[in-house]
Parts: C-alpha cells; sequence; structure tokens
C-alpha cells in the first residue's frame, strides 16, 4: 500500500489551510500568531472572499502577514493599519477590508488611529492579537502589559504608578458608538480556536451586510517575550492574562453587553 | 469646458483636483492650506465625482490613508503645511519605499517649530534632501503662479504614476492665499475600478480576482534584495532627471548677472529683473519649476556667462547650497532671504544683487579661486 493510498481527501481528518502559502511560518513554536492567521484565512475561503479580500499587515512580528495570507495585502507603517485601511474601505466599498495588528501597533504607537476608525464606523475587521508585549522587538514593555509582569523595559515588573495601567482597549473601543461587534478570545485550545473562528466569521458577515466596525481581540502567548516554554506560556495566560482579559462577547449588533 | 475664474492658489488646487478626476483626498488642517479640506467639503465632490474626501485625524492618519488608497491603484493626495508635512514624514517615505503612487502638497509657512502661519520657503532642505529617512527622493514641483497651483496637480499624477513615486507640490503661504485669474481645464472621468485594474492590477491590491495576488511593502530583510529596491528606486531618479526636469529663463540670452529663485521668490524676482533692466544692469532669471530634478546643467553653463549669481529664497540660505554644487565655484553664488514670513520687495532684492554681487563680486571670485587652490 501506498502513502497515497491511504493519504486521500475522504479520509483526512486535518489539512493545511487553503489559503495559507506555502512559506513556512516565521513564528515561534508555540506562538499564537499562526493560528490566529489560519483562522482569518479559513473563514476568508469559507465565505467564498478571498477574491474580494485587501488584508493590511501591521508592523511587529505579524508583519511578514502578506508572506502567509495567499490574498492581496498592504503592509502599514508601525500603528498606522486602520488609518490604511479606512482608505481602501472607503474607495473599495464593497470589499471586505481587514487589518490584523499587535498590542503595541493597535494600542500604543497606533491609538490614535485605532480610536478615530473605530469612531467613525468604517466598516472593516480589525484582528488585534494582545500578547501583552513587543515581541518584534524582543519583549518590551507593550500598554497590555500586566502590573507587575517582568519585560526587558519593565524588568523589575511593571509599576503601575510610574508605568501605568495595562490598558483595556477593547472596552474603550466598545464604547464608541460607530463599533458594532466586539469579542475577545484565544486560540491556544481547539475549543477556543473553535470559538475564535465563530467570531471572526461573524465580523466577516458584518462585512458583508455593511453593519461598520467589527473588533476581534486575540488574547495570546508570547512564549519567547515571555520567556517560558510555549506549554507553561499557555497556562500562564489562563491564570493571569485571561482574568484581567476575560474572554467572551463584549459588544453585539451594537449592543454592549452587560 | 475650460472656465475663466478669479480664485485663491489653495481653491484653484482643490478645484483641479477635483477635475483631475482624483479618487481620494485626505488631510487634517492647518494654516495657510486649510481652504483645500474646506473647499473640498463645499464642493461635494463625492456628489460631482464620487471622489472621497475625508478629515482625518492627524496628518499622521491622512499620509496613511494616502498609502492605502495609493496601494490600490487610487489616485490619492493630501496637503498640509511645515509642521503638518514634517508629521508625515515616514509615511511619505514609506510610499517612496513601497513604490506607490501619491501627491502631497505642503503650503510652506514659517518655522521652525510651530513658526509663524506666514509665508516660507524653509521647507527646502527637507523637500529636496530626503525629510524623510531612508534613500529616496521626491519629484519636487514648484508652483509660481494660482494658474500653476491648479495645472500642477495634473502634472503631479502624470509623474506619480510615471514612475509609481511620491510627488511633491512645494507651494507656500503666499501663492496658496493669493488670488488671480486661472484657466479651470474641463472635468476629467475618474478612472472606473474595471480600468484601473486593466492600467494598474499588475500590482495594486484589488482583492485577487482571477490573478497572482499583489503584495505592497517596504520591507526586505534580505540585503541583496533591499540593495536591488534601492537601486530600482535610484534608477527612477536618474530617468526623472533625465526625462522630467523643468526650469524657466527669462532674460537670460544677454545676463551678465543671474538671479535663481523659485515658487513666490521667482514671481518677485521677475519684477527686480524688470527694475534691474530698467537700470541698465543686464541681469536675468532662472526659475527651477522642479527642485528636484534640479537644473544642474542649466546653471553650470550659465556660470560661463555671468559673473555672478544671486539665489533669492525666503528662508535663511537652503537653495544656494545646490546652486554653489551646481556651478562648481566657477562664479561667486551669494544668497539673499527673507524669514519670518516677511517677503523680500523688488528693490530689495536689486539692491541684494547690486550689494552682494556687483559690488563685491571680482572680490569675492578671487578669494572663492585663492581658497579653492590652498
Ligand atoms: C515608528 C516605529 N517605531 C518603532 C518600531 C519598532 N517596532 C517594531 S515592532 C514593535 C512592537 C510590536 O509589538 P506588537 O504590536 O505588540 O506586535 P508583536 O510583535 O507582539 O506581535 C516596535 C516597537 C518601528 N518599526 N517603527
Ligand atoms: S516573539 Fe512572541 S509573538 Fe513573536 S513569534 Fe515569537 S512567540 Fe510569537
Ligand atoms: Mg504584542
Amino acid at each position: 500500500m501506498e502513502v497515497s493510498d491511504i493519504i486521500k481527501p475522504e479520509n483526512q481528518v486535518f489539512c493545511k489551510t487553503k489559503l495559507m502559502t506555502d512559506n513556512s511560518l516565521s513564528y515561534c513554536p508555540g506562538c499564537g500568531h499562526g493560528t490566529a492567521h489560519n483562522l482569518t484565512m479559513e473563514v476568508i475561503d469559507e465565505m467564498g472572499i478571498s477574491e474580494d479580500v485587501i488584508g493590511v499587515a501591521p508592523v511587529g512580528c505579524s508583519v511578514l502577514a502578506y508572506d502567509f495570507m495567499n490574498i492581496d495585502m498592504t503592509q502599514a507603517a508601525h500603528g498606522r493599519a486602520p488609518a490604511v485601511a479606512t482608505a481602501i474601505s472607503r474607495l473599495w466599498p464593497e470589499k471586505y477590508v481587514f487589518t490584523y495588528q499587535g498590542d503595541g501597533d493597535l494600542a500604543a504607537i497606533g491609538t490614535a488611529e485605532t480610536i478615530h476608525a473605530c469612531n467613525r464606523g468604517e466598516n472593516i475587521v480589525i484582528i488585534f492579537v494582545n500578547n501583552g508585549i513587543y515581541g518584534m522587538t524582543g519583549g518590551q514593555m507593550a500598554p497590555t502589559t500586566l502590573a507587575g509582569m517582568k519585560s526587558s523595559t519593565s524588568p523589575y515588573g511593571r509599576d503601575i504608578e510610574t508605568m501605568g495601567s495595562p490598558l483595556k482597549i477593547t472596552e474603550l473601543i466598545a464604547n464608541l458608538p460607530g463599533v458594532y461587534y466586539v469579542s475577545r478570545h484565544a486560540v491556544h485550545t481547539h475549543k477556543h480556536a473553535r470559538k475564535a473562528k465563530k467570531a471572526i466569521q461573524k465580523a466577516f458577515e458584518n462585512t458583508r451586510l455593511g453593519k461598520g466596525l467589527s473588533f476581534i481581540e486575540i488574547v495570546s502567548n508570547c512564549n519567547s517575550g515571555w520567556k517560558m516554554g510555549p506549554n507553561e506560556s499557555n497556562i500562564w495566560m489562563e491564570e493571569n492574562m485571561f482574568p484581567y482579559f476575560p474572554l467572551g462577547d463584549i459588544k453585539v449588533d451594537g449592543i454592549l453587553k452587560k | 469646458m475650460s472656465e475663466l475664474k478669479l480664485m485663491k492658489g489653495n481653491e484653484a488646487l482643490a478645484e483641479a483636483a477635483i477635475r483631475a478626476g482624483v479618487d481620494g483626498y485626505f488631510g487634517y488642517p492647518i494654516t495657510p492650506q486649510t481652504e483645500i479640506i474646506e473647499y473640498l467639503m463645499t464642493e461635494r465632490p463625492e456628489l460631482r465625482t464620487g471622489m472621497v474626501v475625508l478629515q482625518a485625524e492627524s496628518e499622521i492618519a491622512a499620509i496613511n490613508m494616502v498609502y492605502g488608497a495609493a496601494s490600490t491603484g487610487k489616485k490619492a493626495m493630501t496637503s498640509s503645511s511645515s509642521p503638518g508635512i514634517s508629521l508625515k514624514l515616514e509615511g511619505i517615505s514609506y510610499l517612496a519605499g513601497a513604490e506607490l503612487p501619491a501627491v502631497i502638497v505642503n503650503v510652506v509657512r514659517g518655522g521652525p517649530g510651530l513658526g509663524t502661519i506666514q509665508p516660507s520657503q524653509a521647507d527646502y532642505f527637507q523637500s529636496v534632501k530626503g525629510g524623510g529617512h531612508g534613500d529616496y527622493k521626491l519629484y519636487v514641483l514648484a508652483p509660481a503662479s494660482v494658474q500653476e497651483m491648479a495645472d500642477f496637480v495634473e502634472d503631479a499624477f502624470d509623474i506619480a504614476f510615471k514612475y509609481r513615486a511620491p510627488v511633491l507640490i512645494l507651494s507656500d503661504g503666499l501663492i496658496g492665499q493669493m488670488m488671480e485669474k486661472v484657466v479651470l481645464k474641463p472635468q476629467k472621468l475618474r478612472m472606473t475600478n474595471e480600468e484601473l485594474i486593466e492600467k494598474n492590477g499588475d500590482w495594486a491590491v484589488t482583492g485577487k480576482k482571477g490573478r497572482e495576488r499583489n503584495i505592497i511593502t517596504s520591507l526586505d530583510l534580505q540585503s541583496e534584495k533591499m540593495e536591488a529596491r534601492v537601486r530600482r528606486l535610484m534608477k527612477k531618479y536618474e530617468q526623472m532627471e533625465k526625462e522630467d526636469l523643468r526650469f524657466e529663463k527669462i532674460n537670460c540670452d544677454d545676463a551678465e548677472y543671474l538671479i535663481i529663485a523659485y515658487g513666490s521668490s521667482a514671481r518677485i524676482s521677475q519684477k527686480a529683473v524688470e527694475l534691474g533692466r530698467a537700470k541698465g544692469i543686464k541681469v536675468g532669471l532662472l526659475r527651477p519649476i522642479t527642485l528636484f530634478p534640479y537644473p544642474k546643467k542649466a546653471l553650470f553653463d550659465l556660470a560661463d556667462q555671468v559673473k555672478g549669481i544671486l539665489s533669492v529664497e525666503l528662508n535663511a540660505g537652503q537653495m544656494v547650497e545646490d546652486v554653489r554644487l551646481s556651478v562648481e565655484f566657477k562664479v561667486p553664488v551669494e544668497h539673499f532671504g527673507r524669514t519670518g514670513g516677511i517677503i523680500h520687495t523688488p528693490e530689495e532684492i536689486l539692491e541684494a544683487l547690486e550689494q552682494k554681487i556687483i559690488k563685491n563680486g571680482s572680490i569675492r571670485h578671487h578669494k572663492t579661486r585663492e581658497s579653492s587652490i590652498l
């Protein structure tokens, strides 16, 4: 019996996401970025919109998202993806436009662009990967770094007296009238990933219906930046990140959840 | 249909943008160019042509909106004045690096800092010496009349798309605010999405219908690839120098002295040339219309004919450096400028020519020669 006799489409339970390229991922083993990419591409593929999607990559570990997502993409300056996406969506209202951004990109340098694109209710999807750290530049403090959490620029732990509290930008954004859908997820287990995928799907459906801005936060790990093994980092995330950034819907169909 | 109107420079530029079939304008208010976005908002171009006009939350957002629009092959522009242009520079560098066509307008005011809202030409260095980070240049057009404020919009987009590169219209508060007669071109239709895909589909991100995906980026982590990108940019700039240099010579045929000036300084210098000629001084004017590419060869050749050159600018001495480089010390070159928003008068310019060049010329000339021998 040959391998090809065994691996047939009808008995395949798992395969590479069609809309991902064959380039090997540049992410550290165990990093959540790859799964977040996969889920986004699965949704776009299943909705049959891959030829009508324009993605905007950030500056951060996912700057090379365009190497992996097999769709039309443009790469924005650090933090400016929502402004880039705004213009694309305004000039191509029939297209599906999304940004994919990290927490430094979206909630520090790009805070103004994020808040104002949300406040204008741009008809776009924002996928926000919150790993509580600057992964790409080697583990510096992010606006979302937890109180007491160590990073290379908060080597004695984040002191909220002098460094401020971790920013819940997602809750802030949910309060803006232009924002239609806000949901927070994780992707480190199959169960979590399935839920996250549903949310991403709902977000792109909102674009189809012209509902305005959908914002999906994915609380993720950065095992390299946190200086932990992949497993250990996922446990640490559940124990420390989830209590501060609780998972679930925050705003659905324009209505804030109590 | 063409139309003759009396308009402010800023308004003429805005109207010309609608008529040129521009797809998107993104801006943030700042004096002395706010009339551009005010005019566009009032004119409702979304009803006239479908043009999108958006007031951004900052100049940074505005230039990145231009980046987004340009990524999709649309005709996009922004305008600002000096402090706002400083904020846009990262975005402008990205546009150059990612090889995107776009038009940026700077209606210059005095600086540094918050400076003054009065006219100035103190952003010459910023415009032609990079400004933003990295190895790039901007094609820079310098209008000297309200008519050119209007005409240069289409010219700028032609160049931007010919080279897939950002183009700067470097105006100033005087040209932007003054009113003159202007002939406006007839309305051009905006490109349809189908036409755009036909023309720009090989690079623009429009959704990958019927083709391999397109990617817009300025990132090359492999050194060889990055160097190849820089070389590609340098090739474009060389080609601009060969094919798209623009300048104007006024009364230069028999000139013994030369004034060089661009934009509003050129307008005022033209009057100074008339005053000089009336006094019997054989003075001519070289007006660079593009500041990059720069009329180096024209200057080099004129240096064989004239006894001295005065660079007239509304700044503390910026373009004068390029004049000196161009003439390679063949003749004395001096600078005359006012700052702080003060506009030089034609009489002042003529006096400066007489004092700095005609009277002192031969002495300076000698000194320069000696020092260059040493
Ligand atoms: C203007 C500018 N400032 C700083 C940087 C350096 N920089 C690159 S990525 C990054 C942080 C990215 O962190 P985040 O957005 O959280 O993404 P992650 O890598 O964690 O996914 C920084 C500061 C830059 N490229 N550009
Ligand atoms: S540094 Fe962190 S965010 Fe970046 S790839 Fe590695 S684990 Fe992921
Ligand atoms: Mg991060």
